[in-house]
């Protein structure tokens, strides 16, 4: 396994307030990393710095490195990061003035493709990928709003897919979903490992152990523990790890 | 303590019983008041359409459609005026709205906030301005200015176009646009802002995501999101427009003739109006086509206003809408 992104002693502060700390993390290509911690721990903003997205709320500010093919991204162009790295919301966020189709196929306009044919390739095959293709091909000029919530967060992920990344970040992606929705976007992170280099933020522990290969977990901004999913949960190293697995805060 | 009250009231106001007298008077007296502002608008239709009756009778609905005016002959139509309000006011959302949601995008989006909050206040406080200095100005500053260099810039370099053809008056039509359009600009501009600042910030994090540059975003997620919002405001600037008439009435040149040439002087609703509400003998024709422009000025604005509050609202009342 070789690994596809790092971030490299990564602090971030919202205005004064320091919500991570000194975190270093590698993350393994083609496999998928979870992020498990209580709220607040910071583990939205350690996804958020990985595709510089942090930087975009008002008074925020990141130190560290963060390396995407040992190359640091913030010796890059912001853009050109975020094409590479891709993200999935806490809420589905579809854009609620464009159809099913121009949602998926917002990035690769934003890329300045016109092609029509090129365009129906790339939105067939993502909406595919994220296991949607089935349930809105005959409903593509609707609007993407229109679908249900589950539809709409597996969009999203299409739209995300579109995009051509390397690196999905997916931050709580279930956690405004019923059950049967959130199992098919297990399902779907599953299979997108074979092809992208997953990361997931997630409160939901079971979550973690069903998805996840690698699962790292941060307490107070700091990272506290990280290893292989199963040894993480069946035999973890620090105190603090065991106590929340074992639901004893959090 | 001095209380200015007889025990009984003094009673009543500290402890109500819910008869009170004082307590039913108010309620009575707010309640006229509010009832006051709906029959003071019944009113004011009724009394124009009473006295745009002789005019009505006369003329039906030819009245809109025709150029004449002329007292002499009891000939009154409302075109002229009708087209002088409709050009201006297209020119004034043409040169205004740019320029608005250029400020709006700038205060909501791009600027800091050390920045935004003066800048909020200096927007609000063009709006206050009252029209006849925008008037004034616009006669001693933007009339020689026009006149001296845009309108001859604009008639060498889009010369074939009928509207930038003839001789140049110094009080036109354009000049009367253009001061629209800086009269506009204040709540165009303020109502667009909240437009923009009621699109949630994960539509811009969903843009930016995808790899958009800032403008990128802002197009693709925040001016399509607000984009019900920005027409409600755009609306609300046209209905400004339309109906404004000090400022118009001194530098539009107020002739009563639709002439193709944007350089020439011509006539709005308003102005015509404002010119010529005195000329009318109480019952006559003539004041009687003037109330009914009036007539057709309050319906059309009242329309607009409408129509754009309902987008304006309609926009800012379901913020989460897209995610319904």
């Amino acid at each position: 396994m070789t690994r596809k992104l790092a971030a490299e002693k990564v602090s971030a502060w919202y205005g004064p307030k320091k919500a991570i700390e000194d975190i270093s993390l590698d993350f393994e290509e083609h496999a998928t990393t979870a992020i498990i911690g209580p709220s607040g721990c910071g583990k939205s903003t350690l996804i958020r710095c990985l595709n510089r997205l942090h930087e975009t709320v008002p008074k925020a500010r990141v130190e560290g490195k963060v390396l995407l093919d040992d190359k640091d991204v913030y010796a890059d162009d912001p853009v050109a990061v975020r094409r590479r790295v891709g993200m999935v919301f806490q809420k589905a966020n579809p854009f609620p003035t464009m159809s099913v189709y121009d949602n998926v196929a917002a990035a690769l306009r934003l890329n300045g493709v016109r092609d029509r044919g090129k365009l129906d390739k790339i939105v067939k095959r993502s909406l595919e990928q994220a296991a949607l293709w089935d349930e809105v091909k005959d409903y593509l000029g609707k609007p993407g709003v229109s679908l249900s919530g589950g539809q709409q967060q597996r969009l999203c992920i299409a739209r995300a897919l579109a995009a051509e990344p390397e690196v999905l970040l997916m931050d709580e992606p279930c956690s405004a979903l019923d059950p049967i929705a959130t199992a098919k976007i297990e399902d779907l992170i599953f299979d997108l490992k074979k092809d992208y280099t997953v990361v997931i933020v997630t409160h939901n522990m079971q979550q973690a152990a069903r998805v996840a290969d690698t699962t790292a977990f941060m307490y107070l901004g700091h990272l506290i523990e990280v290893g292989g999913t199963r040894e993480l949960f069946e035999r973890p190293r620090e105190t603090l790890t065991e106590s929340y697995i074992t639901g004893r805060f959090g | 303590m001095v209380f200015p009250f007889r025990r009984g009231t003094r009673r009543a106001l500290l402890h109500p019983t819910g008869s009170s007298w004082g307590d039913l008077l108010f309620r009575a007296g707010s309640g006229a008041a509010g009832f006051a502002i709906l029959a003071l608008l019944a009113l004011l239709a009724v009394v124009l359409a009473i006295n745009a009756l002789p005019s009505f009778r006369a003329f039906g609905f030819g009245f809109l459609g025709s150029t004449a005016w002329n007292p002499v002959r009891d000939e009154f139509g409302a075109l002229p005026f009708i087209y002088g309000t409709l050009i201006t006011s297209a020119i004034a959302l043409l040169l205004g709205v740019p320029v608005s949601l250029g400020i709006a995008i700038f205060v909501a989006e791009l600027s800091p906030g050390s920045i935004r909050v003066p800048l909020t206040y200096v927007i609000e406080l063009l709006a206050a301005v009252p029209s006849v200095v925008y008037g004034l100005w616009g006669l001693f500053v933007l009339v020689p200015l026009i006149t001296t260099y845009v309108s001859p810039a604009l008639q060498g370099a889009l010369g074939f176009l009928p509207i930038f053809q003839g001789q140049i008056y110094d009080r036109n039509l354009f000049t009367a646009g253009v001061i629209l359009a800086i009269m506009i600009i204040p709540t165009v501009s303020a109502v667009s802002r909240d437009a923009l600042l009621a699109v949630p910030q994960h539509q811009r994090e969903a843009a930016l995501s995808l790899g958009a540059t800032r403008w990128e975003s802002i197009r693709i997620a925040v001016l399509s999101y607000a984009r019900s919002g920005i027409f409600g405001a755009v609306m609300l600037g046209f209905g400004r427009a339309f109906g404004e008439t000090m400022a118009v009435t001194m530098v539009i040149g107020n002739r009563n003739a639709i002439s193709a040439s944007w350089f020439a002087p011509a006539q709005t609703l308003s102005s015509i109006i404002a010119n010529s509400a005195r000329e009318g003998a109480a019952g006559s024709l003539e004041l009687g086509a003037i109330v009914e422009l009036g007539l057709v000025l309050m319906l059309v604005a009242f329309l607009i206003n409408v129509f754009a509050r309902f987008m304006v609202w309609r926009f800012l009342g379901k913020r989460e809408g897209g995610l319904e």
